[in-house]
């Protein structure tokens, strides 16, 4: 272990490794800033500029870097303009928000940047540890073992979607796993569902399918919705005093250490991710608060303000743990990250720390980095970058739609795929529209191909499917799968009986 | 019936047909050798067809009581509140900016798109948007050309390459 941090110190510490974390923290915070644009579509928009690197360690130090910028400018705009872009930050409104309406917005900006480094630090702490011994075992899995994991994983992103949304969670990922069948695929090296049309002989393009998931139901939604844009107008001058007081941060220390720990776990679930972490973490602290703290929730609590953004960063972190070390992502945005290393042809799963060191522990590295980076950058030019608060969206919307298009353009070079980014992207609107979540979408559609692979072979390997009673663990896993698809919405019909 | 079970009703049709190509229309095309193989093109297919429509009547019946997603605020019954012309107009502009991308080249495209854009979402600063837009679409083309090193044609095609 103490080789592969070397190698990581060694190579984040690159010249060019530490650009891509500064130019990607800074331009994540910009753009994560920007109400209604939340990290997987701007890591999607960032992704054809990745690729170009060609280097892939370099490559998803960038989008690591974007990852993280996103979150901290998203929860700006909460704190500033009461403007989640995403759900992940909605808790950081709840005091952020009434702090500055009191005038203590830099104070709130404060706070919440110590808090995400605070949580992403502990987080990249923990993954330290985990990764590495996940990994390893990880490593005696076999092709059955894979196919079952990756069955649970699309499970629990299903059952962690929230009450009612399971089965609408499982059909986007089973449309996912369906979008991934069209195309001539290695192994069977036979066209499957093109219907007859050559653009679909390669498949659909991930990107194209990212941005279509991501980008523009988001921004459509701000062309629908302006007041989604929110108002920067006054609050630039508040920003200025950044000072916390020694009795704040005595306050808010306990609850970055619990919520770090906790959101790191949660992080690590597949499907659990930011959202429910910083609402969890935000609950828990309101929960054990004392009385006269607890009445201070919701009307500018430092303590908070703190919970959800050190659960949040912390559970970004953790949910590098499974994408690392099994290959399998627990976000959204994970499933962007896989896919841009796929494109690399990188394959993450236990094998990477063996086979490709210096990609596995320079992205941790970076995250350490990326923190500081975050921290020592950002909180003095907040001031600065809250400035494109004020970009209107007469320029914001095309520039946005104009990104997503090139991204899709530059990665297949043909407007077909535009078109198809487009109806795409109208299809996402609509099914936003119905409230169904759209991550569980791409991941399908990412993992859809391993899952298929990883089938196969087991198959193959025993001629049938008798693998799935024959290998215990197998079983074990497939059994916990269902139990995860059928158990919630049990749970809540014999709730709402009662 | 609410739209998040219609939009079921619709994926449950194309999963159905999707299901019949993997059933009925895959394994004739299959060579001899293949067909020894324990797994065909068509299994996983067939396996997500099943699950996928028993998946969608499980939404379509509303077994699963249906809430509403956190942090998720916008809602179809406020449909009449919402600009919908200038979502309309917007996404014909991009699909008009796919197919012109050829053949009025990029540069031309690209600053219709953004300055039309503007207008149509109520920019009036034409002082501002003209040259915001000319500097954005050359600026980009120059970085993609040049420092990414993918061609995209800048002119239109009736000036050649």
């Amino acid at each position: 272990m103490i080789e592969g941090l070397l190698l990581g110190i060694h190579t984040a510490l690159s010249l060019k490794n530490m650009l891509m974390i500064f130019g990607g923290c800074i331009v994540g915070t910009f753009i994560g800033m920007l109400p209604g644009l939340g990290p997987m579509s701007i890591i999607a928009i960032m992704i054809p500029v990745a690729i170009s690197l060609g280097d892939p360690a370099a490559a998803l130090i960038l989008l690591a870097g974007v990852y993280y910028g996103a979150i901290f400018g998203g929860s700006t705009s909460s704190i500033l303009i009461n403007a989640p872009g995403v759900a992940s930050t909605v808790a950081t409104s709840f005091d952020g928000y009434p702090l500055t309406r009191q005038g203590k917005a830099g104070k709130a900006l404060t706070i919440a940047a110590i808090s995400s480094f605070a949580g992403g630090t502990i987080g990249a702490i923990l993954l330290l540890f985990f990764a590495p011994t996940l990994a390893s075992v990880a490593l005696l899995f076999h092709s059955s073992e894979y196919f079952a994991l990756m069955v649970v994983g699309l499970s629990a992103i299903a059952a962690f979607a929230g009450s009612g949304q399971v089965f609408k969670a499982l059909l986007m990922t089973i449309a996912g796993l369906v979008l991934a069948t069209i195309g001539e695929g290695a192994q069977f090296n036979m066209p499957r569902f093109t219907m007859g049309i050559m653009d679909l002989q390669s498949g659909i393009g991930f990107i194209t399918l990212a941005m279509a998931m991501f980008a523009i139901p988001e921004t459509l939604f701000l062309v629908l919705d302006p007041a989604r844009s929110g108002k920067a107008s006054d609050k630039q001058s508040e920003i200025s005093n950044l000072r916390i007081t020694r009795e704040e941060a005595k306050k808010i220390a306990p609850v970055v250490g619990r919520q770090s720990i906790q959101g790191f776990l949660i992080g690590v679930m597949p499907g659990a991710g930011a959202t429910i972490a910083s609402f969890l973490g935000y609950a828990v602290e309101r929960n054990i608060a004392q009385k006269d703290e607890r009445e201070e929730f919701g009307k500018g609590s430092v303590k908070g303000l703190a919970a959800p953004e050190s659960a949040n960063n912390a559970a970004c972190t953790g949910s590098f743990v499974p994408l690392l070390t099994l290959g399998i992502p627990g976000s959204g945005t994970t499933a962007i990250l896989l896919g841009a290393l796929i494109a690399l042809n990188v394959s993450p799963g236990p094998r990477l720390m063996q086979d490709q060191p210096d990609i596995f522990w320079s992205v941790i590295i970076s995250m350490y980095i990326g923190n500081v980076v975050l921290l020592i950058l950002n909180l003095p030019l907040i001031p600065y970058i809250a400035k494109v608060l004020t970009v209107p969206r007469t320029f914001l919307i095309p520039f946005i739609l104009f990104f997503t298009l090139m991204g899709a353009y530059i990665g297949q070079n043909n407007a077909t795929e535009l078109l198809f980014l487009v109806g795409m992207g109208v299809a996402a609107t609509i099914l936003r529209f119905a409230s169904y979540p759209l991550a569980p979408l791409l991941i399908g559609f990412i993992l859809g191909p391993m899952l298929e692979d990883n089938f196969s072979r087991a198959t193959q390997l025993h001629d049938g499917i008798g693998f799935i009673w024959e290998r215990p663990m197998t079983a074990v896993l497939l059994l916990a799968a269902i139990i995860l698809i059928v158990l919630p919405p049990l749970r809540s019909r014999a709730k709402q009986k009662s | 019936m609410a739209l998040d079970r219609w939009i079921a009703l619709i994926i449950a049709l194309v999963f159905l047909i999707y299901g019949h190509t993997a059933f009925f229309g895959m394994d004739d095309l299959l060579p001899p050798i293949l067909k020894r193989n324990p797994i065909w093109p068509s299994t996983f297919p067939k396996i997500l067809s099943v699950v996928g429509v028993l998946a969608a009547i499980v939404v379509i019946l509303n077994v699963e009581k249906s809430a509403k997603q956190v942090g998720d605020d916008m809602d179809i019954s406020k449909w009449r509140d919402y600009r919908l012309s200038d979502a309309v107009v917007l996404i014909v502009g991009m699909m008009a900016y796919a197919l012109s991308l050829r053949s009025l080249g990029f540069l031309a495209a690209t600053f219709l798109f953004l300055a039309l854009g503007g207008l149509l979402l109520g920019e009036r600063r034409f002082w501002l948007l003209v040259p915001v837009a000319s500097v954005a679409s050359y600026g980009i083309w120059y970085l993609v050309d040049s420092i990414l090193g993918i061609y995209m044609t800048p002119y239109p095609a009736f000036l050649g390459r």
